[in-house]
């Protein structure tokens, strides 16, 4: 198990390695963030001033050796923007995200799961159409387009919901927190109910269509025919063997949910990390593209990690290669 | 699209039945569901007029010449400047007839949509599927390189895109492709990973079986089922996920909309009460993703091996 | 589905019939939501203009800028040439810091000389100070600027450059303004509380010395999407808006729930042209689609035809929503040194073809029309209906939008054969314009900086030259009338129009609107004797 895991450890830092690299090219490519960053006032010397204090005067490569040797001693480097620690404008932001995506999988998995038990253990009801009917809204409409009509709706006509925006914060370890209070709960539901609506879906249809494979499997059929109560078939056997395809799933719209929660960000104004992302792309600020990815890398391959120690949990068949 | 993906497991030898041939078997089994029927009836229709948009529509909303702004946002039903067509659905901004706007934006979207969705789940399956039965380190570099694409950002990847490649229908499959093999490959190692222990894999290899023929004849069809659903989703997912990217600005050209493009310009307008500039397409949309997985999910349960009674 | 979606849709509209339903703020809170992001909170670190409407909030400056972007005195009460090269300014007595610290000249030439030593600044204010040479101080209230060369818009310049405070600000880093550790100024508010990207918060310096503003408590908050800056109005969740997005004005316009205000900008949007390459545009082919061998944009008869093929008014009307005014030259016709009889070119498709086919062009040619679209108001509409245009004169138009962050890198390439860009003036006078857009690109005199077209003609260059030297305004404002004159009849750039600044908010609110695109809480107050409001 231990070699298991620091095998893994390292392949995460190769990963970590290639992706600066490819996020190094890739920003060289897009444009130059002098450019963008400039007041269009400047002159050419000014404009030469700017490249040489942002360093990007450098070759490439240059550019990329001095980074990583920053990075080697945890300086990831200064916003191009901010002219603050990347490192440190990303975990300001992270808070508002985490609240929010998990506030979105924690809706998603309220509504989907029950959903999806019902329409997979009564797939003829008229009930379990209109569930599957219904699932398809949640991912057949843009994400921006329901997020202004929830507005439209909850905050402009009716004025139940604050419209955009992160409530009053209360600070827990150090760091700022919303959830924690009425007002910012109430700020919350709207992006993480537009958030949450095509995890909706997935969670109601990949639980449908485990529930629907399993209660045909030869070991439910066993367990039904030794008269085990039918919710006990239903919680204990089948929902343990459904859990797998929904955990990965889930556990991988949560990595996605907290790195590109882009467009509900900007549509709710939500001070989170896929603001932050989206605007430094927009001005090319690499220092927090770079340490952003890095960050969101290493969540990633430590989700993955965790998904399949899942699987070895869930189902004793899946063993960790070990060789 | 799942059709493709779905023949070997219909054409699976020991599962048919003699008289019968496979073929007709998943006919007659998929018209069991009168709705599934309704859906690829649907689906076909809008297939249609995705093809011959060019004759039917009454403008050719991608020729600029014959848009004219004075004609721009026109209620439904309005007549034109020079009195000699009428726009049943309105005009957007630009003065685009949107009836033909949509025909042409179907085109773009399920183009777009299937497209990726195709070449993505061909890429992610296949390497999911190596990753899966071979294990060791190609199931190690196989996955790094999943979690790598899966922490790239969409619109990072598109933006690159753009750069390198500039703007067009293509470059943007092409993104889209890259944002979305990653899923299907992890998913399908998923299911993979348990169904390699079962005992008819092991037998398959004990019969020292090709390779070749135990992973695409024998694994692939058991790992069908979450595929399908994850494939069916992907392609409303791909055109959703091309809406934003227009929303963005890192979309298709302007002058060519796509279903998507038609509904974020429109969505600007939704505060002004101009509602049939995005209300519209999102009906199209609407109806082509319905359709689309209302056959899906009837092609799975059909051909689910583990649903057959 | 269809019939949520049309409720929906009609929710949307009949939102405006309702009234704003949150609670009005107390009449001493002020909510705001810009459009533009804020970077920072030191005032040289950054030169941009959402961070100058934040510096000038909490600081001020030697000279400002008044509604109509007209120099006027700020923390200099008066100002004189002592010597072509020497400038006077006499200093407001009595001006404190937030801090309680005074105002002196000691602080002038701190703030000047810190001006180009801040690290890593992206896009520093020395372009401001850099013809200052140096700083003498006469007495605690009177300085002397000497220039290294006769330079009579040094006012304009200073007018951008927030004067800090020798003693706190002695040392201080960027981090230490965005903390709010030293963010003090002699400005008409307090720093509260900065949260970057988010919002900022302020409160009333009670001791300003200038007009006290009306609120005690402001909320600055961010909100780039426009529908949802719009949405936060008509939900009552702010009070007041700035970059009203033109597609939500017929509604607002019609609304009696919301006031909006709109002022004639500074800023024009126009075409440039690829004035390079005589072997061939790189975007430009004929009507088969083969190269041409040379470029038609060299010729003017192709560029006087490209122009007067736009029918600007149409633009104007039709996608600015009449938030626009169709021009032929850099700024709006009252400006110092703008020609105030030269119009728009008249709409003429016909002549365009003429000229078109005189040139040699009968069938006219291809071309790319390149454009951002997220850059300024209804960029990518703007590009897309001057392609219409364009096609129906022969010029076959292929229309490419894209992102401001992939478009401005291919443009200062040269990659692009025509494209539309905007400029804001930020002296408001006609040199700015003239020396970065259309000067012969010379990095020496720094001219031609944003000339992505490399437009050059020695005559315009001359002139300008000249008008940069000369301190006698009636001349120097002679020198730059010829100098725009020459630039548009050789259609150096294709003029489209001037951009109006909108804003809107609360019907009990009134705002002071400035030309120069700046969203500060001291130009809002409440409504003069609102009768009967809501």
């Amino acid at each position: 198990m231990a070699v298991y895991l620091l095998r893994r450890l390292l392949q995460s830092a190769l990963v970590m390695l290639a992706m600066s690299v490819i996020v190094f090219i890739g920003v060289y490519a897009i444009g130059d963030p002098v450019e963008i960053l400039i007041s269009p006032d400047a002159d050419q010397m000014e404009r030469e001033r700017a490249i040489k204090a942002l360093g990007l005067d450098l070759p490439l490569w240059q550019q990329y050796l001095s980074f990583l040797a920053n990075a080697l001693r945890g300086d990831l480097g200064r916003s191009f923007v901010f002219n603050e620690p990347a490192l440190q404008l990303i975990l300001q932001r992270m808070p508002a995200t985490l609240e929010l995506a998990f506030g979105a999988m924690f809706i998603a998995l309220l509504i989907g799961l029950p959903l999806g038990l019902y329409a997979g253990l009564k797939p003829h009801s008229a009930g379990a159409k209109v569930v599957m009917a219904g699932s398809i809204l949640g991912f057949s409409l843009p994400t921006f387009w329901v997020g202004l009509m929830l507005i439209m709706v909850f905050a402009v006509q009716l004025g139940w919901l604050p419209s955009t925006g992160r409530g009053p914060t209360v600070e827990v370890l150090g760091l700022r927190w919303s959830f924690l209070t009425w007002d910012g709960l109430r700020h919350l539901a709207m992006p993480a109910l537009n958030l949450a609506l095509f995890k909706i879906s997935l969670v109601i249809r990949l639980t449908r269509a485990g529930v629907r494979e399993t209660m045909l499997m030869d070991y439910v059929k066993f367990a039904r025919a030794k008269g085990l109560s039918p919710a006990r078939v239903t919680y204990v056997h089948v929902f343990k063997n459904i859990l797998i395809p929904v955990v990965t799933v889930v556990g991988l719209e949560l990595g996605s949910t907290i790195a590109f929660s882009v467009v509900t960000e900007s549509v709710f104004a939500w001070p989170g990390m896929g603001k932050l992302i989206i605007d430094s792309i927009n001005v090319l600020d690499r220092p927090v593209i770079v340490a952003y990815l890095m960050i969101i890398v290493l969540m990633f391959i430590t989700i993955n990690l965790l998904v399949d120690l899942a699987y070895s949990a869930l189902d004793p068949r899946v063993r960790l290669e070990n060789k | 699209m799942s059709a493709s993906t779905a023949s070997p497991a219909a054409t699976t030898p020991a599962r048919a039945p003699k008289v019968e041939t496979p073929w007709r078997r998943f006919v007659s089994e998929f018209c069991e569901s009168k709705l599934a029927l309704a859906g690829l009836i649907v689906f076909a229709i809008i297939v249609f007029i995705a093809i011959f948009a060019p004759w039917l529509s009454p403008q050719n909303p991608y020729d600029l010449a014959q848009l004219d702004i004075m004609d721009g946002r026109l209620e439904p039903g309005a007549r034109d400047g020079a009195d000699t067509m009428t726009y049943w659905l309105g005009t957007d901004d630009q003065g685009r007839d949107m009836l033909s706007g949509i025909m042409y934006g179907l085109r773009i979207s399920l183009l777009v949509g299937a497209g990726s969705a195709i070449i993505a789940c061909a890429v992610g399956a296949s390497l999911g599927l190596l990753a899966a039965y071979a294990g060791g380190r190609t199931d190690t570099v196989i996955m790094r390189l999943v979690d790598l694409q899966l922490s790239f950002p969409t619109i990072l990847a598109a933006l690159m895109i753009l750069a390198f490649l500039g703007k067009g229908i293509f470059n943007v499959v092409i993104a889209l492709v890259i944002v979305e093999w990653a899923y299907y490959a992890r998913t399908v190692r998923g299911t993979a990973l348990v169904e390699r222990r079962r005992e008819y894999i092991e037998a398959a290899q004990c019969l020292a079986l090709p390779t070749r023929r135990v992973i695409f004849r024998h694994l692939l069809p058991n790992c069908l089922p979450p595929l399908i659903v994850v494939a069916t989703m992907q392609i409303a997912r791909a055109i959703a996920l091309e809406a934003t990217l227009s929303f963005l600005g890192l979309g298709v050209p302007i002058t060519e909309p796509s279903l998507g493009l038609l509904i974020s310009n429109g969505y600007e307008y939704m505060l002004s009460g101009k509602y049939w500039i995005s209300f519209y397409p999102g009906i199209a949309l609407l109806i082509t993703i319905v359709s689309i997985n209302l056959v899906g999910d009837q092609m799975r349960d059909v051909l689910n091996p583990r649903l057959k009674k | 589905m269809m019939i949520s979606m049309r409720a929906a849709a009609m929710a949307a509209v009949s939102a405006f019939g309702l009234s704003l339903a949150a609670p009005v703020a107390s009449a001493q809170n002020l909510t705001m939501a810009v459009g533009a992001q804020v970077t920072s909170l030191d005032p040289h670190y950054h030169a941009l203009s959402p961070n100058l409407a934040v510096a000038t909030m909490l600081f001020d400056t030697l000279t400002a800028f008044d509604a109509e972007a007209r120099v006027e005195p700020g923390l200099a009460e008066s100002w004189r040439v002592v010597e072509p090269t020497v400038w006077e300014f006499k200093l407001r007595p009595g001006v404190k810091f937030h801090n309680g610290n005074a105002f002196t000249a000691e602080d002038v030439a701190f703030t000047i000389a810190r001006v180009p030593t801040v690290p890593n600044s992206p896009s520093s204010y020395a372009i401001y100070t850099r013809a200052i040479e140096r700083v003498e101080i006469v007495d605690p209230l009177t300085v002397r600027l000497h220039t290294r060369t006769p330079y009579p818009v040094l006012p304009n310049d200073l007018g951008q450059v927030a004067i800090l405070d020798k003693e706190t600000h002695e040392g201080a880093s960027t981090e230490d303004f965005n903390s709010g550790k030293v963010a003090v100024g002699t400005g008409p508010f307090r720093y509260v509380n900065f949260r970057s990207g988010d919002r900022l918060e302020l409160e009333r310096n009670d001791a300003y010395w200038g007009d006290k503003p009306h609120w005690a408590k402001v909320s600055y908050r961010i909100l780039p999407n426009d529908a949802s800056r719009t949405a936060a109005l008509l939900a009552g969740d702010v009070d007041f808006i700035d970059q009203v997005p033109t597609s939500d004005l017929a509604s607002l316009r019609r609304s009696d729930k919301v006031h909006l205000a709109e002022k004639d900008g500074l800023r024009i949007i126009f075409l440039a042209l690829d004035h390079q390459h005589p072997e061939g545009s790189p975007q430009i082919a004929d009507a088969e689609g083969k190269p041409l061998g040379k470029n038609p944009l060299h010729d003017l008869r192709v560029r006087r035809a490209l122009s007067i093929a736009i029918d600007r008014p149409a633009i104007a009307s039709r996608v600015m929503e009449g938030t626009s005014m169709p021009s032929g030259q850099f700024l709006p016709p009252t400006a110092f040194g703008a020609i105030p009889d030269l119009a728009a070119p008249k709409t003429d498709p016909d002549a365009a073809k003429k000229l078109l086919a005189e040139a040699g062009y009968p069938n006219g040619f291809r071309i790319t029309l390149s454009g951002p679209n997220d850059r300024y108001m209804n960029d990518a509409r703007i590009v897309q209906a001057i392609g219409q245009m364009w096609t129906r004169i022969g010029v076959r138009t292929q229309v490419d939008a894209q992102p401001w962050t992939t478009f401005i890198g291919r443009a200062g390439r040269q990659e692009l054969s025509a494209f539309l860009v905007g400029w804001g003036s930020s002296s408001g006078e006609a040199s700015n314009p003239l020396r970065s857009l259309v000067a012969g690109f010379d990095r020496d005199k720094g001219f031609g900086t944003s000339n992505r077209g490399r437009y050059s003609n020695p005559e315009v260059d001359a002139k300008l030259e000249a008008a940069l030297r000369e301190l006698d305004d009636t001349k120097r404002e002679a020198l730059l009338r010829d100098a725009t004159r020459l630039a548009m009849e050789d259609v150096a750039i294709i003029p489209i129009h001037i951009q109006k600044n909108l804003w809107a908010m609360r019907p009990t609110l009134r705002h002071d609107s400035r030309a120069d695109e700046l969203t500060r809480a001291q130009d809002v107050r409440p409504a003069p004797a609102q009768p009967a409001a809501r």
